[in-house]
């Protein structure tokens, strides 16, 4: 059976990495593509580069760091951030990217999704959703997390899939940063009806929260940022972790 | 010196394919000129060809179609004079004689087969992710069981057992590395499966 693929996210800013933290194989530890090369020796399933610059200049630099990445880096790799018309990610997918993720382009103009995955193929279109809970629903927030919007979330995420989404990446951001596991409760109403692949993401601190994702949440891959990069938790121990609980990874 | 062609005729990211060719060459000492090309010359010259394919399986076909003689060159290459050839993706499921994926297409015909969905039995389509590869028969790309990465929702469905070199298991057991003589296809992609990608590749030039 297809095994469960553990993802780290890097975040980029004007082609450097944020938050990235000096394992002892690098020599630059900002550099993104000594960071993607590091992961992916030591076990990563895939690599995310979620790109926080704030201008669109600086969009280019992106593609440069995905085709340098691509030289030297031999598992998928999905890019993230600021993607907002079918130019933009067909220049990603060219310079190296395997996937994309959009965000708030999909909100702003949901044919978006129609477009790029009847053009690329719907196995490239990733459909990132930012949910947080308000009551008793869950609600899309655009634009970073900043903008509370109208849509909610399980509704929001089966018209993408119904629109050509190839994958689904959801984060709770009542979870994000508090390292007390994934939105378990969030994951199994999403993954009851989702037909396409489901990456979790947001608030893992431990090792079993890892394995609650899969079991509990049903998700089919788990991203995750600062526990790896801050080595407080590696790739091979989440393997490790996830294999002795009969999950089945790739080793 | 090897001469390895990928073919060109507008699919997905083939920089990948060569950028993993570059490097397996580079990384085993091996003296290899690698280039993404739509000429027919550069078929002519090759030693080793590859044909990528991502999207619709009749998107891929056109674009083959398209381009002038290219088709008639990949059979004299392959047939013709039985030169080490490697479908990827759609560009193995387009050695089979159709697929039944948006309608029926009718593909190169090489080898004996059809594409067909994959059953859904509550997976999620598409398959996409690591999944394990067990070789069915020795064949020179794969010697033991590894794991590759898959992204597809149709799987070529071999006529001839003969043909099965490897398969993969996704709610059934379907043919994950297809081969005749000289001719090789695989539903998964090396150039994205890490060092077990590359070993495969360097099997394939070697």
């Amino acid at each position: 059976m297809v095994k469960v693929r553990i993802i780290p996210c890097l975040d980029v800013k004007d082609g450097r990495v944020v938050k990235g933290i000096n394992f002892i194989d690098l020599i630059d530890a900002g550099d993104p593509v000594e960071q993607a090369k590091h992961y992916s020796e030591n076990g990563a399933d895939e690599i995310c580069f979620l790109d926080i610059s704030a201008s669109i200049e600086q969009r280019d630099t992106m593609v440069n760091v995905v085709r340098k990445t691509a030289n030297e880096v031999f598992i998928p790799l999905t890019v993230g951030g600021g993607i907002s018309s079918v130019e933009n990610i067909q220049s990603l997918l060219k310079a190296g990217a395997d996937k994309v993720s959009i965000n708030s382009a999909a909100i702003n103009e949901p044919d978006i999704v129609k477009k790029s995955s009847e053009y690329f193929g719907n196995q490239c279109i990733v459909i990132a959703v930012d949910a947080k809970k308000i009551n008793n629903d869950w609600y899309v927030f655009s634009h970073g997390g900043t903008k509370k919007t109208d849509l909610l979330a399980l509704n929001w995420i089966e018209h993408v899939q119904k629109l050509g989404a190839g994958e689904i990446l959801l984060t709770s951001m009542d979870k994000d940063g508090t390292k007390s596991g994934f939105d378990i409760e969030l994951l199994k109403k999403v993954s009851e009806f989702l037909e396409i692949p489901l990456i979790a993401s947001g608030g893992v601190g431990n090792l079993n929260h890892f394995y609650e994702g899969v079991a509990k949440g049903n998700a089919n891959a788990l991203l995750a940022a600062s526990v790896f990069h801050f080595n407080e938790i590696s790739i091979k121990e989440v393997k490790e972790y996830l294999l002795k609980k009969n999950i089945e990874i790739r080793i | 010196m090897k001469n390895i062609t990928i073919v060109d005729y507008g699919s997905g990211n083939v920089l990948s394919a060569q950028k993993s060719f570059i490097k397996i060459s580079k990384d085993n000492n091996i003296q290899a000129n690698v280039i993404i090309s739509k000429n027919v010359n550069d078929i002519k010259n090759s030693t080793h060809v590859v044909l990528p394919g991502q999207g619709a399986f009749s998107t891929c076909m056109s674009g083959l179609q398209n381009t002038p003689g290219m088709i008639e060159e990949l059979y004299d290459f392959a047939l013709v004079k039985k030169k080490p050839f490697l479908g990827i993706c759609v560009g193995m499921q387009m050695l089979a004689e159709a697929s039944e994926e948006n309608g029926l297409h009718k593909g190169l015909g090489w080898i004996k087969g059809f594409i067909r969905p994959l059953p859904k039995k509550n997976l999620k389509m598409p398959h996409m992710g690591w999944n394990s590869v067990k070789p069915k028969q020795s064949n020179s790309l794969l010697s033991k069981a590894a794991d590759y990465y898959f992204v597809h929702s149709y799987y070529f469905e071999c006529q001839d057992r003969e043909n099965i070199l490897a398969e993969t298991q996704y709610g059934i057991n379907f043919t994950s590395i297809v081969g005749k003589e000289n001719i090789y296809g695989v539903q998964f992609h090396p150039e994205k499966s890490s060092s077990q990608g590359l070993n495969l590749i360097k099997n394939f030039i070697s």
